[in-house]
């Protein structure tokens, strides 16, 4: 307003000065004293008023403004609308959260489950069977199942490796190898954990089916547990079916964790479903959690299943275990298979 | 050595997109990667303001932080550069990054995103400067002729400047005292950790 007033006085000035030829001295002096007085009525209100190309719009004026976490953004001629978002300032808390908190993490499940189960193997030793090998064995897993699990086992270590040196390998591998050779490991880890996702998530679904039945949470399990599934002291046996406490524990860690990490590995692989960088963001950081968690779990699997326990192996690897192997830590189960597989020949026993 | 930094003067830039058309010609960047961009904010509205972003050449930069293989590194003139050999294309530091600066040559493919690209601040990679095998992966290394990068030299109204963080911040603290505002140095304070005080 007071610029339009301010032009119009101006242009008013003007138009008298152009006629000042044929004006008296008097008039001259009217039109002067006149314009003096508009500029001087005019000026604190051009100074009060707010000039609209100097208003400036600071970026803590927008952020405050947009209301938007900090996020600015607006329009771009690009065709990737995404391209818009100018500043994200949340980017670098993640990339501190990932950085610091998921390494961590992530080393200690993994190394700490490792030194735990060193002491334990210092302290308790290989489990062994306490009755000594019998020699007679029993069928524990048919061939389907040991394929289902060591295709599970197989795809889940190359998946846990690759993704372990993701976050560890440039301060473990990389001094080792050199940039070249690091670079060239890691570009064939991402493609291995691209496609080993696939029948990684098959096997997982196998196993389900497979086991589900064998895994539902019962009264027996409460009483393994008490006795600390006889893992720490000497010829204690607490009685257990096909799949002991422990085993259920592992069984629903690999399910629920497994499915967990398909389902935000598949949003990470396929980035435009997951939606934007919030997402990707949110998605890789339950990825890296589960996984490391799972990881523990797993390593302990490992060992109680190797090195841990005496006739252990065998149940995954040829399927057939000792009878007294079996008999001291699945003993409901062997009387489950002995009556069936008595009863096969003969008539059905009364009960 | 001089701490080079961008800094656009966002009541400067009127969004005519030469520094972006500059830098794509001078690198050859291909299709569908924009090292640099114009963003329009308040379109239309008042106190509508375009600012040119592209990396920012940050101070302990997030995507260095996050890189799984360690592919960045920082020259003697602090700018952020990468290593297109080692990348993996794992996009961490996409997601890291607070100024959209890494670009990938394929997106949503199976996740195959292909070797980061970003803006070099026109001082190539690891290669010999100003060789051959240093344009195809990463553009020309004006730096390394003793220029500037071209997006601020061809910036028609001189909103955006690179140079040396202390110099680049006086022409603007300058500019500011002159004409009696200033929107401020966008994106400063994320990358620097100091915004520019008049």
């Amino acid at each position: 307003m007071a610029l339009v007033h301010g032009a119009g006085v101006m242009l008013m000035a003007k138009r008298l000065r152009c006629k000042g030829e044929k004006m008296s001295h008097l008039s001259k002096f009217a039109a002067i004293l006149s314009l003096a007085f508009a500029v001087a009525v005019i000026a604190p209100q051009t100074q009060a008023q707010v000039n609209p190309t100097a208003e400036s719009v600071s970026e803590d004026a927008l952020f405050e403004a947009l209301g938007t976490d900090g996020v600015v953004s607006g329009r771009v001629s690009i065709p990737d609308r995404s391209a818009g978002n100018l500043i994200k300032p949340e980017n670098k808390a993640w990339a501190s959260l990932h950085s610091n908190t998921i390494v961590t993490l992530s080393v200690i499940a993994v190394f700490g489950t490792v030194l735990a189960l060193l002491a334990f193997y210092v302290l308790r030793g290989k489990i062994r069977v306490d009755a000594g090998l019998s020699g007679r064995t029993i069928r524990r897993f048919n061939v389907i199942e040991r394929f289902a699990h060591w295709t599970l086992a197989f795809t889940f270590i190359v998946l846990a490796l690759s993704g372990l040196n993701l976050i560890i390998g440039k301060s473990v591998i990389l001094p080792l190898l050199g940039e070249g050779a690091f670079g060239t490991l890691s570009a064939w880890g991402k493609i291995a954990h691209n496609y080993l996702a696939w029948p990684f998530m098959v096997s997982l679904a196998l196993i389900l089916v497979l086991w589900v039945v064998h895994n539902i949470p019962n009264k027996l399990d409460v009483e393994w547990l008490k006795q600390g599934g006889g893992l720490l002291k000497k010829g204690v046996h607490p009685p257990a079916k096909k799949f002991n406490a422990g085993q259920k524990v592992i069984f629903w860690s690999v399910i629920v964790g497994g499915a967990a990490l398909s389902y935000t590995g598949f949003m990470l692989l396929f980035p435009s479903i997951a939606g934007s960088f919030t997402d990707w963001q949110f998605y890789q950081l339950i990825h890296a959690l589960v996984a490391a968690g799972l990881s523990a779990i797993v390593i302990a699997h490992i060992y109680i299943g190797s090195v841990g326990m005496e006739g252990a192996f065998d149940a995954m690897g040829s399927g057939e275990v000792d009878e007294n192997w079996a008999k001291e830590h699945h003993s409901l189960w062997v009387e489950e298979v002995k009556g069936t597989s008595a009863g096969k020949g003969a008539a059905t026993p009364a009960e | 050595m001089a701490r080079m930094k961008f800094l656009c003067d966002s009541d400067r830039c009127i969004e005519c997109n030469a520094c972006v058309t500059a830098c794509k010609n001078e690198h050859e960047v291909p299709w569908g990667i924009n090292r640099r961009r114009v963003v329009t904010i308040n379109d239309g509205l008042p106190g509508e303001r375009s600012v040119s972003m592209a990396c920012m050449h940050c101070t302990d930069a997030p995507c260095a932080s996050v890189c799984p293989v360690d592919c960045f590194y920082t020259t003697d003139d602090a700018v952020v550069l990468h290593n297109k050999d080692t990348c993996i294309g794992c996009g961490y530091c996409s997601y890291a990054c607070p100024f959209g600066a890494p670009q990938y040559p394929q997106t949503a493919n199976f996740g195959t995103r292909g070797k980061m690209d970003k803006c070099t601040y026109c001082s190539g990679g690891p290669e010999p400067d100003m060789s051959q095998a240093e344009y195809v992966k990463y553009g020309a290394n004006r730096l390394a002729e003793g220029k500037l990068p071209l997006c601020a030299e061809m910036c028609s109204t001189k909103a955006l400047l690179a140079g040396d963080g202390d110099i680049i911040a006086e022409i603007y603290r300058e500019r500011v005292v002159t004409r009696g505002y200033g929107s401020g140095a966008w994106g400063w304070r994320d990358a620097y950790g100091e915004a520019v005080t008049v």
